[in-house]
């Protein structure tokens, strides 16, 4: 039996990318909810929540990006230029907002400069995210092994669409999260705007949905397709059954539901590009296997992340276990 | 001038610019970590409370400096596919997954360990808290190590083919990790950031003892920063030797450069200590220079002959200037470095370490000194490497990518303005947090949470340790 490595590869790609969706996804959506909470108080213990854990969900988008250049150096070398303008102002803001966590509590008459930087840069971020992806999914012409496209390329509605959705989406993962992880009067209200963001959130993955196989013939037969829309239709089903658990839990003022079931609707969105791009890594210009490095180089790595992934895992755990619990807002005025 | 800056050179000038203010954040954290690491061990084993006291003063600054490293540090991840997209798709294969192992090796252990080292004492205990704190100290030596790899890898490339695609494709790992120029590269580095976290410790520590505050736990920092000068400092100087005979051997134009050697010195090369290259004319201007003392150095014989930048085309000369002079601030530096550390020995021994205010002042002067002597190493190794992006393969104008210069003109702007207004407002906010007494609240920031204590504890013992033994 051969074994496949890029395809191998491609699923720990994925795998680290969608670890970075949902775990910086919610520390994103914490700060985009910043404007909301007015009160110092209630951004003290919003910040707090995420604070000893902001940096290690981070890494996961630098081992989705090294990743990339580590197993399809042809996918990096084409699709970064592509997004050249969307990426610099990701990272730019996730510069802003980054820094927050520690500049806020360094002083006190600055304290609201910080705050905007981190509101400012969490929604920067999160809407350059969504561009990109956006701009990804629309294709990425590529020739002679460089990008070929335009400079504005990625700028479309399809793209801002996906923008405003990834901004919307992660307030709800940041809200939920709140939901879990704080009590009293800040958790009624993360409560009352999970409820509202839930909405749009479906609203705003029904219309990406619906437009994303009109951007190419090859989308549409996935989707559409017989027989392929047998197993595509889990995907909507699926998508159904988390908005139905995630309003339970909202409505039944239930902590961790809400957020596991968020996180169930992202993970399926997720699956959900992964079915339209299969097996293209660039859509619709260069597939997994074209991209890949050689077997040298994917089975060196391989070997590392098969024992180092799963020790990442391990502590990266344990270091929200000791996290755990509610944040007390109490406490942190001693 | 303005007509001359076309995409290439301002991708150029973007890469030096975001990975120069980077590297400034690792050469301090990598030896701040481990600094952080031995006050704790200390603390737990002598059990006096002090050390822990310089260890929450220290860590309080170190998160902010690592905060600003990883951020900075992300865009560099990144920068080498929106602006270098021809090397990366060449070179990815090789160096690619070292990259890729510095992430899963080092990036994620200092990231999942910062948290509980941070915030979790009273949580996990004495131990685990330990633990943690040794963690992130080997999660940065551990980014040390393949980072170094991968760069010694672009100056002395080793241990690969060509591909069909033009790509180069790893044949022998052993040899492309440990490649010729990379044990050297990575002893001097790694000695280098050691030497810049105890100057700044050390100029911490004077500037509190000048001012007569807080005798012992300044004299603990000054004490321990004036050790690690007197040992290293003249440990570098010999491995900067080394690595320079490395440099001679693999890259002998980076050397001629360095030296300013424009000419062929057939019977022994002078040791030029300063002077202006004249880049037109392919000579030294004005130079002071000892006869035959560089072929005494590199080849270790008076009357060896050296080959000068004469015997190589002008378009293989790295930008002679900014080698040879950087390379002078880096000996210079180092020089001042061991100078400090024989002088902190001597009054050490004389018993007035900590009262002798010349002493105490040149610590405080040379405490930026050794970021300076840092970026002029990098300067020095990579402007030399110039102008290949892997030596002797693949030269830098072969790399960049098919990007308009408009866009990249735009994002170094960007780049630049956010840099220095972000990095500015973090340098000042650590300034402020030295020049504050250690462990004595800040006036400014009476109300700032204690942020361990945000968040409510898990079950087990939950307060092992007094509030007022925090940091934060």
């Amino acid at each position: 039996m051969v074994v496949d490595l890029p395809f191998i590869w491609a699923g720990i790609i994925a795998f680290a990318v969608l670890a970075y969706v949902i775990m910086d996804g919610f520390d994103l959506g914490v700060g985009i909810l910043f404007p909301f909470f007015p009160e110092k108080h209630d951004r003290d213990v919003m910040m707090n929540s995420v604070a000893p854990v902001w940096d290690g969900n981070e890494t996961w988008l630098v081992l989705g990006g090294g990743g990339l250049l580590a197993v399809f150096p042809l996918a990096y070398a084409t699709i970064l230029p592509a997004l050249y303008a969307p990426l610099i102002v990701m990272l730019l803001a996730l510069i802003f907002r980054g820094v927050a966590f520690e500049y806020r509590w360094r002083t006190k008459r600055a304290e609201h400069l910080w705050d905007l930087s981190f509101i400012f840069g969490s929604t920067v971020a999160a809407f350059s995210q969504g561009v990109a992806l956006g701009a990804l999914v629309q294709g990425i012409p590529v020739v002679d092994r460089a990008y070929a496209g335009g400079w504005w390329d990625w700028l479309t509605p399809f793209s801002l669409l996906t923008g405003v959705a990834l901004v919307v989406g992660y307030a709800l993962l940041g809200a939920t999260w709140l939901v879990m992880k704080t009590s009293g009067r800040l958790a009624i209200k993360a409560r009352r705007i999970a409820l509202r963001t839930a909405g749009a959130t479906i609203l705003a993955m029904g219309l990406v949905s619906l437009w994303t196989p009109f951007l190419n013939p090859l989308f549409l037969e996935r989707w559409f397709g017989w027989p392929n829309m047998l197993y595509s239709g889990i995907v909507p089903l699926g998508v159904a059954g988390c908005f139905y658990l995630l309003l339970r839990g909202l409505l039944k003022r239930r902590d961790v539901l809400p957020f596991v079931a968020a996180l169930g609707l992202f993970v399926l969105g997720f699956i959900g590009i992964g079915i339209s791009f299969y097996p293209y890594i660039v859509p619709t210009s260069v597939t997994i296997h074209e991209a890949a490095a050689p077997d040298e180089s994917l089975l060196f790595l391989l070997v590392g992340a098969v024992v180092l992934v799963p020790l990442i895992l391990a502590y990266t755990a344990y270091a929200y276990w000791v996290f755990r619990g509610k944040v007390d807002p109490h406490e942190g005025y001693h | 001038m303005i007509e001359n800056l076309d995409a290439l050179l301002l991708a150029r000038i973007q890469f030096a610019f975001t990975v120069s203010f980077h590297i400034i954040f690792p050469a301090f954290t990598i030896g701040l970590a481990s600094y952080l690491a031995v006050l704790e061990g200390l603390w737990l084993w002598t059990k006096r409370e002090v050390y822990l006291e310089v260890f929450n003063f220290w860590k309080t600054i170190f998160a902010l400096s690592f905060g600003m490293g990883v951020v900075s540090g992300i865009v560099m991840s990144y920068q080498f596919g929106t602006n270098w997209s021809v090397f990366s798709d060449k070179a990815g294969p090789v160096i690619g997954p070292l990259m890729g192992y510095e992430v899963l090796s080092a990036f994620f252990l200092e990231a999942g360990f910062l948290g509980i080292m941070l915030f979790g004492l009273n949580r996990v205990g004495k131990g685990l808290h330990f633990f943690a704190t040794i963690m992130v100290a080997v999660g940065t030596l551990g980014s040390a190590f393949w980072i170094l790899s991968v760069n010694s890898w672009m100056q002395t490339p080793a241990g690969f083919a060509m591909n069909d695609v033009g790509q180069f494709v790893p044949v022998d790992w052993w040899a492309a990790i440990f490649n010729p120029s990379f044990p050297y590269r990575l002893l001097h580095m790694v000695l280098a950031a050691y030497l810049t976290t105890a100057l700044v410790v050390g100029a911490v520590g004077a500037w509190h003892l000048l001012q007569g505050r807080a005798r012992e736990r300044a004299g603990i920092m000054f004490s321990m920063a004036m050790w690690m000068l007197t040992v290293v400092a003249p440990l570098q100087i010999a491995a900067g030797d080394l690595h320079g005979l490395n440099t001679l051997e693999h890259q002998p134009i980076k050397v001629m450069a360095m030296e300013g050697h424009y000419e062929s010195h057939p019977e022994g090369a002078p040791l030029i200590l300063f002077g202006i290259p004249n880049t037109a004319e392919q000579r030294i201007d004005y130079a002071v220079q000892i006869p035959k003392l560089s072929s005494l150095i590199l080849l270790h014989d008076l009357n060896a002959p050296l080959d000068g930048l004469d015997t190589i085309p002008r378009e293989l000369h790295p930008p002679v200037p900014i080698v040879f002079w950087s390379f002078r601030i880096m000996v210079g530096l180092g020089t001042a470095m061991a100078i400090l550390g024989l002088w902190s020995l001597w009054a050490r021994r004389r018993g007035h370490l900590f009262t002798n205010r010349p002493l105490l002042r040149m610590a405080l002067v040379m405490g930026p000194m050794g970021f300076v002597a840092v970026l002029a190493g990098w300067i020095t190794t990579e402007v030399g490497r110039q102008p290949w992006t892997v030596y002797g393969h693949l030269l830098t104008a072969d790399s960049v990518s098919p990007i308009a210069a408009p866009a990249v003109a735009a994002s170094l702007v960007a780049f630049i303005v956010v840099y220095f207004a972000i990095f500015g407002a973090g340098t000042f906010y650590i300034l402020r947090l030295m020049g504050r007494l250690p462990d004595d609240p800040d006036e400014d920031l009476k109300d700032a949470p204690l942020r361990t204590a945000g968040i409510t504890p898990g079950p087990p013992n939950p307060r092992r340790h007094e509030e007022a033994l925090h940091g934060r």
